[in-house]
């Protein structure tokens, strides 16, 4: 078992002691700061620090929390008025950049990247939408692919598996043309248990089961709030 | 030198959605051309196009913020069928929620219509001061009037949210039945009332309306009468005893005389019978019966076409409005301004089936949905409250949206309201040199007591002022501004 060496960091001006090498989200999250994330979700090592939606100020400079182990002496900022402007533009980039159409999507009060612009109080975006026209992929048995809606976290081809440990989704193309793809053969052999995890982890609606949607009454979705429910 | 003018009414007011009205007059001032036309242009049944079939409910509604239930109801009822299922085959709990729902839009509706579109005109006087006439105006002259009317809307509203989640855009149809039921403690807020009149309020105070409605009747009977006569055949579904049915039923086609021209047809078979035609000056088409053709084959839907069509209303009170409505305009009335008497008669049925299904045990139930097997195609239709609506799609076994066809109401009433306007306009502006403002509103009633829903028939919003132009010789030469 390895010895857990405690050091103390600054963050916002107060000193407190962590664990070292730990995850600074973790870090900030378990200091009472609910710093923004989008592609990052527990006990993933490595991070996939793909969204960069967990800006903060490190010793002057800024970094995604999510990719930064802490060490003895750092000066954190998260509360600075331009690190959360800073953060709700990454989440606008991603608005601007995808097509997402949350008024028609079955992931509506439970998609994680509406929920963040919710939390930050987004009307639109201040960047030109793109209205790139991105495919949809019904090719699969039992999930499809809708591609307008993927903003590229990774957490499908990096975290997830089939019951045989294979992965079975990845990236193909380079930069603005990267899209997610499913190997179709595993994706036929998936559980129904399988099938719903991979719809659970996306974030956003971009894998979804054919066939359903819509199928949990407003009020009962993750991210409904009285205020939200008539939106 | 002869000298034609040219009147456009831009925007046609208090309608839903964007619409212009040109009328042309010769040189003795008569008018020798009216026509309505439909500026604005949506496209939901070609962007409907790629997107999977279990999307289609939620999000061809969006295409209109004023009757998004009867959308979403009619695209769940054509994807029903995609899923193998059917109206009579859904379970009894997703029936009756859907129709709980159905009901409620179609009294929220009307009760927009008739008091914050039509009243003004009726009540305050076509002529009277175009700032003072709206719901606003209504409220100073006839405070109980217009707070009744912002209550019925607002009763069924709740029974939307109850429904299908909320009030505007809900989500709860979904393929082969419905994503809830109705919960002990909503069902109770509709008989207790408090912040809403309860169901049984809603109920006296739609009848009080019909009365209030008779008697203004009664006292303009000349020019209500009068405004617009003009014979058409009436389409729309009926129950299967001939009965007025909203939700579902067969499609009955009548003449002007009362004679089958569709007789209970069912409503899968409609392309056999309906066609289309574009005409170039408007985004909406003009449908029209095959077997009459495009000069005759027009029909108009809505509630003076239902209440034309059915043989009765199956609830007692409506039932007995209807009666009366009939001994006193005989059994088929063609005049367009009885559109708004039988809208609200529409409203009291509406509001006795909502007590009935509020009653009724199985909106409690626990089994929503169902689904058989695939299907390729899926039609829906429906009464809308402006009409008969048609869902049509067409699906691949992947789940993708091949095709699109919608056919909403306004469309259908499209022939109808162009006659109608053509009809008051050369009954108040023929031979007058000087047009009042007046005078161009009455051109307007006529297209409101179709309750016209331009964005949904054009698959815009704004408040632009009412501009008349007389032109000579392609030139300006006078022009009005509102």
């Amino acid at each position: 078992m390895s010895e857990v060496t405690k050091v103390g960091i600054v963050v916002d001006g107060r000193s407190i002691e962590v664990v070292e090498g730990a995850s600074l989200v973790d870090v900030l999250r378990l200091a009472g700061i609910d710093v923004p994330t989008l592609c990052w979700t527990r006990d993933v090592d490595p991070p996939l620090g793909t969204c960069r939606v967990c800006a903060v100020r490190v010793d002057g400079r800024e970094v995604a929390a999510c990719t930064l182990a802490v060490r003895a002496g750092m000066q954190v900022e998260c509360a600075a008025p331009d690190l959360a402007e800073l953060q709700q533009g990454v989440v606008e980039l991603l608005f601007a950049e995808g097509n997402h159409f949350c008024p028609a999507c079955e992931k509506s009060g439970d998609c994680e990247l509406q929920t963040m612009g919710y939390r930050m109080g987004m009307t639109h975006s201040r960047f030109p939408y793109r209205f790139e026209s991105y495919s949809l992929d019904y090719r699969g048995q039992r999930l499809m692919l809708e591609r307008n809606r993927c903003i590229h976290c990774k957490r499908c081809t990096d975290l997830f598996t089939d019951d045989e440990g294979h992965r079975v989704f990845c990236f193909l193309g380079k930069g603005s043309q990267t899209q997610v793809v499913m190997d179709l053969e595993r994706e036929a052999k998936l559980s129904e248990h399988k099938c719903d995890e991979a719809v659970a982890l996306c974030p956003v609606g971009a894998i979804l089961r054919k066939g359903r949607g819509f199928d949990r009454p407003i009020g009962t979705r993750a991210s409904d709030t009285p205020e939200r429910m008539d939106r | 030198m002869t000298e034609t003018r040219k009147i456009v009414i831009d925007p046609v007011t208090r309608v839903e959605g964007h619409g212009r009205v040109t009328l042309l007059l010769d040189e003795a001032h008569q008018v020798t051309e009216a026509r309505v036309h439909i500026v604005e242009f949506r496209g939901f049944e070609r962007f409907v196009q790629g997107r999977p079939y279990w999307e289609a409910p939620v999000l061809v509604q969006r295409l209109c913020g004023i009757c998004p239930v009867s959308h979403h109801l009619c695209a769940a009822k054509a994807i029903d069928e995609v899923v193998g299922m059917s109206d009579e085959t859904l379970t009894e709990t997703a029936r009756g929620m859907r129709r709980l729902m159905h009901y409620g839009q179609v009294l929220q509706s009307h009760a927009l219509h008739y008091f914050y579109l039509a009243a003004p005109d009726l009540l305050l006087g076509v002529d009277s001061q175009p700032a003072l006439r709206n719901v606003i105006g209504l409220a100073a002259l006839d405070p109980e009037l217009a707070k009744r009317g912002i209550l019925i809307r607002k009763f069924g509203q709740e029974i939307i949210r109850a429904t299908a989640g909320k009030k505007i855009h809900g989500i709860s149809a979904v393929p082969g039945g419905i994503h809830k039921n109705l919960s002990p403690a909503e069902r109770d807020t509709f008989f207790q009332g408090g912040e809403i009149p309860s169901v049984d309020t809603v109920i006296a105070w739609c009848s009080e309306l019909i009365e209030h409605y008779r008697a203004y009747h009664a006292r303009n009977r000349a020019w209500i009468d009068g405004f617009a006569h003009d014979p058409a055949n009436c389409l729309s579904l009926v129950g299967p005893d001939g009965q007025m049915d909203l939700y579902h039923g067969n499609l009955r086609c009548i003449d002007a005389q009362g004679k089958r021209i569709l007789d209970d047809i069912n409503y899968h078979q409609y392309l056999d019978h309906y066609a289309e035609e574009a005409r170039e000056w408007t985004y909406m088409k003009f449908p029209y019966l095959r077997v009459l053709g495009a000069e005759r084959g027009w029909m108009r839907v809505g509630p003076l076409a239902r209440i034309n069509v059915c043989e009765g209303i199956p609830t007692p009170k409506a039932q007995a409005a209807l009666e009366v409505f009939r001994s006193e305009n005989g059994r088929y009335s063609h005049r367009v301004l009885h559109t708004h008497w039988a809208r609200v008669i529409e409203m009291l049925h509406c509001a006795e089936r909502i007590r009935e299904w509020l009653h009724n045990p199985v909106l409690q139930g626990e089994d929503l949905v169902r689904k058989g097997g695939f299907h390729p195609v899926g039609i829906g239709f429906l009464e809308a409250p402006r009409g008969t609506l048609i869902h049509h799609y067409e699906v691949a076994e992947s789940g993708e949206i091949l095709k699109c066809n919608l056919i909403v109401s306004t469309t259908h009433n499209n022939e109808s309201m162009n006659r109608s306007v053509r009809m008051v306009a050369e009954r108040v502006l023929g031979g007058q040199r000087d047009i009042s403002e007046g005078m161009l509103n009455q051109v307007e009633v006529a297209i409101r007591a179709y309750d016209p829903c331009l964005s949904c028939a054009t698959h815009a919003l704004g408040q632009m002022p009412l501009r008349v132009q007389a032109v000579q010789q392609g030139e300006v030469v006078q022009e009005w501004i509102r």
